[in-house]
């Protein structure tokens, strides 16, 4: 079973190398789709083996999937394979470039060896990966805007992941003077080393600020924003819908070393912290919000501040529920914003404030979109909804009464926000229709594959439901970080 | 090697370091940033072949030579080619505080500095330990520089000198990280600085020169 642990990263690897050949032509365009429906094949095979009870290592221990990892691969491959496939352009429109289609895939490896290593150091050098590989998909309209989104991107997730280097070296200097340095956590867990207190607590502290940034926690949430909105809609997609997640399963990660070392009470001060002002941040600039791109942006900052609540709270059911957020938020996520790109396409504009009665004049387009809202404002059947009344249940068992409130408050404010924003845009009656414009028959074309983002959506309504196997990796999972907690 | 010779020596690199951070600060020249970043890459690369001399470790004389290529040769000769590019006299023009101010605020960021480090001092009381203070100081100042100037290669050379720091940190207290992600971490160091780079060039050749000291677009 370890080569579907090498496998996705090996193959995207070589897809990016195989797109720079010009033989290809045609092809390239489904370079990520391809490399996404590997990495989903590899991690739906992993996740049966991990049920199997097996848990597959490669390359000399240096990957090694426990049911976490093999779960956040399977996020990884689902999310991918509806931002990609549902990004392909119609064949009319320009090409993406040979580079776009590299990076695209360099990115798909660098989170799926992200989520794989059993090593902290690696899981750091994946994420900062990320980095770069996004940066120039940012930048890829190269207009003024793009190119300010991309610098912010650039500066700010650097600094802050070498932040988070910093409390790895620390670690390590911990494991080191404890006698076995290493910053494997399987050796970790197994060992159980007497690493210094004082000195981890230091280390995680700046671990978890430094991957907080990646995450878009606030109050380091600043570049994200605009790097979201500014970036083709597959990429944002990407990045909203899964790049975030990534980051927050390596502040899971620390967590379940730092934990039994020093204790919940650090981390979850700092998570709650993290947690509600995110929260706050996105109810604050939801509600006047003119962008649909940057409104989705502000709604990844509410459901990683949710995840951070979830994480604080820690215990087996708030974080299964966390992880079944991950993958809610993904698909709905990756999916709204592919459609914010259709929507760009063929109104020309994404402002919450110009478009009007779309589900009328364009109900191909607008009908996703609406239902991948629906998702994300956490409405049943969709299983945010379940995931999201989890962690409130969780978080309040485990003593943070106060914070879920204030939390529960924070959400139905920025739940208003949207939906304001959603049905203005959805059902809203365009002022003066003149010149013509009124007879214009419905149009009825989704202007993309639609297969992906049904498929996406319809996954996101019915898992809150499903049970049996399904049930279990989210519990195994949460075990693996649970178990100490 | 002796005790007080490596005393001494992991001292005199420290004291280059801290020295070389703080030019930088002092200076608004950016080529005078840039030659200060070499002679600060420098001290780092000397510092780790002393700690590899001392522990007699072939591993990090081969990680002294790795930062020496890295932090002296490939990083300042690519800020200055693109500093060239931009004519000699490029000056940071609108830092958020004057010199002085900024003077006092190292002051002040070097006593935080050691406040801070104060729970890594129970890994021992070798020199190198007693020396952390500085690599959290040349955090801090990369950060000071991060955020007070507004110029796109101030913040490059910021963020830099907090790489240094960082650096430092690692190798005064775990001898180095593990080779495979002290390689991951260099590369990747190396690849931020190109696209920011391409970034500076890709926008300075689109909206012109006053743009990199203005980058306010968005906002909400």
């Amino acid at each position: 079973m370890g080569l579907f642990a090498v496998l996705p990263i090996a193959f995207c690897l070589m897809l990016a190398v195989a797109t720079s050949a010009p033989p290809l032509g045609g092809l390239r365009r489904y370079a990520g789709v391809v490399a996404s429906a590997v990495i989903l094949v590899s991690g739906l095979a992993l996740v049966v083996a991990v049920l199997d009870g097996q848990t597959p290592t490669a390359v000399g221990g240096q990957l090694r999937v426990d049911a976490l990892s093999a779960f956040m691969l399977t996020v990884v491959g689902s999310v991918g394979l509806t931002a990609t496939w549902g990004g392909l352009q119609p064949r009319t429109g320009p090409d993406a470039t040979a580079s776009y289609q590299a990076l695209v895939a360099l990115f798909l490896g660098a989170m799926s060896l992200a989520v794989l290593a059993d090593n902290i150091g690696v899981l750091w050098v994946a994420i900062e990966a990320t980095t770069i590989a996004t940066a120039f998909l940012v930048g890829y309209h190269r207009s003024r805007r793009s190119l300010e989104a991309a610098w912010k991107y650039v500066v700010l997730a650097s600094v802050g992941v070498a932040i988070a280097l910093l409390g790895i070296v620390l670690l390590y200097a911990a494991t080191r003077s404890a006698g076995s340095p290493t910053l494997s956590w399987s050796q970790l867990d197994a060992d159980r080393p007497p690493l210094d207190p004082s000195l981890v607590r230091v280390a995680a502290a700046l671990a978890i600020l430094g991957f907080a940034t990646k995450a878009g926690l606030a109050p380091m949430h600043s570049w994200l924003p605009d790097a979201h909105s500014q970036a083709p809609a597959p990429v944002s997609g990407l990045m909203s819908g899964v790049l975030l997640s990534v980051a927050f399963y390596a502040i899971l990660r620390v967590q379940a070393i730092a934990g039994p070392v020093i204790g919940p009470a650090l981390m979850r001060g700092m998570l709650v912290t993290a947690g509600l002002l995110s929260l706050a941040v996105a109810a604050a600039l939801t509600i006047r919000q003119r962008d649909l791109k940057r409104m989705l942006a502000y709604s990844s900052i509410e459901h990683m501040g949710l995840l951070a609540l979830a994480a604080a709270a820690g215990g087996v059911l708030a974080l299964s529920a966390a992880l079944l957020h991950v993958l809610g938020h993904g698909l709905a996520k990756s999916s709204t914003f592919v459609v914010s790109g259709r929507i760009l396409a063929t109104e020309g504009t994404t402002s919450t404030t110009q478009i009007r009665g779309l589900l009328t004049r364009r109900p191909g387009v607008a009908a996703p979109f609406l239902v991948g809202m629906v998702a994300l404002l956490g409405l049943p059947p969709f299983s945010l909804f379940f995931s999201e009344v989890a962690i409130v249940i969780a978080g309040v068992e485990r003593g943070l009464t106060w914070v879920m409130a204030v939390a529960v408050v924070l959400m139905l404010v920025i739940f208003a926000g949207l939906a304001r924003h959603t049905f203005a845009v959805m059902f809203g009656q365009r002022t003066a229709p003149g010149r013509g414009e009124a007879a214009e028959p419905a149009d009825r074309r989704a202007h993309g594959p639609w297969i992906p983002l049904a498929v996406a959506l319809g996954v996101t309504a019915l898992i809150g439901f499903a049970a049996g196997p399904f049930s279990t990796i989210l519990t195994d999972a949460a075990a693996v970080l649970g178990a100490n907690q | 090697m002796s005790d007080s010779l490596y005393a001494q020596l992991v001292g005199l690199s420290g004291g280059v370091l801290l020295l070389s951070a703080v030019l930088i600060v002092w200076r608004r020249s950016i080529s005078a940033e840039v030659r200060l970043l070499a002679v600060q890459g420098g001290a780092l690369a000397g510092l780790v072949t002393v700690l590899g001399v001392n522990e007699g470790s072939t591993e990090l004389l081969v990680v002294a030579g790795l930062v020496l290529t890295l932090k002296v040769v490939v990083l300042p000769g690519l800020l200055s080619r693109a500093v060239a590019r931009h004519g000699a006299s490029l000056h940071e023009e609108t830092p958020l505080i004057n010199t002085t101010t900024s003077l006092i605020a190292l002051s002040l960021l070097t006593m935080l500095a050691f406040l801070v480090s104060r729970p890594l001092l129970v890994l021992g009381d070798d020199p190198a330990i007693a020396a952390v203070p500085i690599g959290i100081a040349l955090v801090l100042y990369g950060f000071l520089v991060l955020a007070t100037r507004r110029h796109a290669f101030s913040q490059l050379i910021g963020f830099l000198v907090l790489d240094n720091g960082i650096g430092t940190v690692a190798f005064l207290t775990a001898g180095g990280i593990p080779l495979v992600v002290e390689l991951g971490a260099s590369l990747d160091l190396l690849l931020v600085v190109l696209i920011l780079q391409v970034l500076t060039a890709r926008i300075r050749s689109e909206f012109g020169d006053a743009d990199l000291d203005d980058l306010t677009e968005l906002r909400d």
